[in-house]
């Protein structure tokens, strides 16, 4: 039996939000996670009702990730100085800011395979699905991007905020 | 560690684009199934709505969460709670239970009920704020004086209670008789319109 949609979003709204965070960053996550729901809610009575709601969902976000990469670079940049926009997760500087930074600078493949399975803990063979390829190749993806953010991120490693 | 901040931070995010996701499923046509909870004298009662009108008023002790997975079988898995579509019902409660409404103007959805039971259902408003009935009057208003124990089943199984008001049908010799929300709930209502 189909649980109200009501449920999948309380569910995982915070698992995709994150997801989101690490693809686009913080100030377009909101619209990629915003299309992703509304989305998901209009396909959501054909869901087979043994389907993983976490791996469809994260399916959906990476196409609107990619839909907003896509409108991203069709807008012209503005030169001159940068907009300010308010903090979308309200605080800067806050704990993870840094570490969000690494992430977002890990290749493709890696940031989304350390996003899939350390955010959204979703399995390899469910991360292979969604990237294409092996889930030997998923889970390497997954192990390089770690190594990486250790050597560039340092913190992420030990205990607290940086301070 | 300092995750607080960050896990308000984000909780306030997420009601953000709660919100904003409410708004674009109602604009889209996606919110088959709008729902909120309201406190009352009565105890906190579940609100649905489906586009037609109000579908579902649920005691709490019918249990809100198997109510909600009652909604999704029967009428569309795309269940939200989205109160702004509630706002009317929930008012004229309000109002209602502050003794300063006697009857109910927003649509009503009957879908949830068929046939005999949905024709009583039809009829109960028919029964004046601070009135009762008896069971075997109803089935005499609905053209079937012996069908007073399928008037007790229309009555249990009324989708909207209080709405529609099965708590002014009593038993011929005058107790209450039973009720979704209980026999406290149903004589709280009689006493609140005997009050007025």
């Amino acid at each position: 039996m189909k649980q109200p949609f009501e449920t999948v979003v309380e569910r995982h709204g915070g698992t995709v939000l994150r997801v989101c965070r690490v693809l686009l960053g913080v100030h377009d996550a909101e619209d990629a996670w915003s299309e992703t729901f509304l989305a998901a809610l209009r396909a959501y009575p054909d869901l087979p009702d043994t389907a993983n709601a976490e791996a469809w969902l994260v399916t959906i976000a990476q196409r609107k990730a990619i839909d907003v990469l896509r409108a991203r670079q069709r807008q012209p940049v503005p030169a001159g100085e940068l907009p300010e926009t308010p903090s979308a997760i309200g605080l800067p500087g806050a704990a993870d800011d840094g570490l969000w930074q690494a992430v977002a600078a890990l290749p493709d493949k890696q940031r989304r395979a350390v996003a899939y399975h350390y955010v959204a803990g979703l399995p390899y063979a469910e991360i292979a699905a969604i990237l294409g390829g092996s889930t030997d190749a998923a889970r390497r993806a997954a192990a390089d991007g770690i190594r990486n953010l250790r050597k560039n991120y340092p913190e992420a490693t030990t205990e607290g905020m940086p301070s | 560690m300092n995750e607080s901040p960050t896990d308000l931070a984000e909780a306030g995010q997420l009601a953000r684009l709660r919100l904003r996701l409410e708004q674009a499923a109602e604009a889209e046509g996606l919110l088959d199934v709008a729902y909120t909870t309201v406190t009352s004298p009565v105890g906190p009662l579940l609100l649905a709505a489906t586009p037609k009108g109000l579908v579902r008023v649920a005691y709490d002790v019918e249990d809100h969460d198997q109510v909600l997975d009652t909604l999704a079988r029967r009428l569309s898995p795309r269940v939200l709670r989205a109160p702004k579509r509630l706002d009317a019902a929930a008012r004229e409660l309000d109002e209602y239970f502050s003794g300063r409404r006697q009857t109910f103007d927003f649509p009503l959805d009957l879908s949830l009920s068929a046939g005999f039971r949905q024709l009583v259902q039809r009829h109960l408003p028919d029964i004046g704020y601070g009135q009762t009935r008896s069971y075997g009057q109803v089935a005499a208003l609905v053209g079937n004086p012996k069908a007073v124990r399928a008037v007790g089943t229309a009555c249990a199984t009324n989708p909207l209670p209080i709405v529609v008001p099965c708590h002014r049908v009593l038993r011929a010799d005058g107790t209450p008789g039973g009720y979704a929300g209980g026999p406290d709930a149903k004589l709280t209502l009689l006493r609140l319109e005997a009050a007025a």
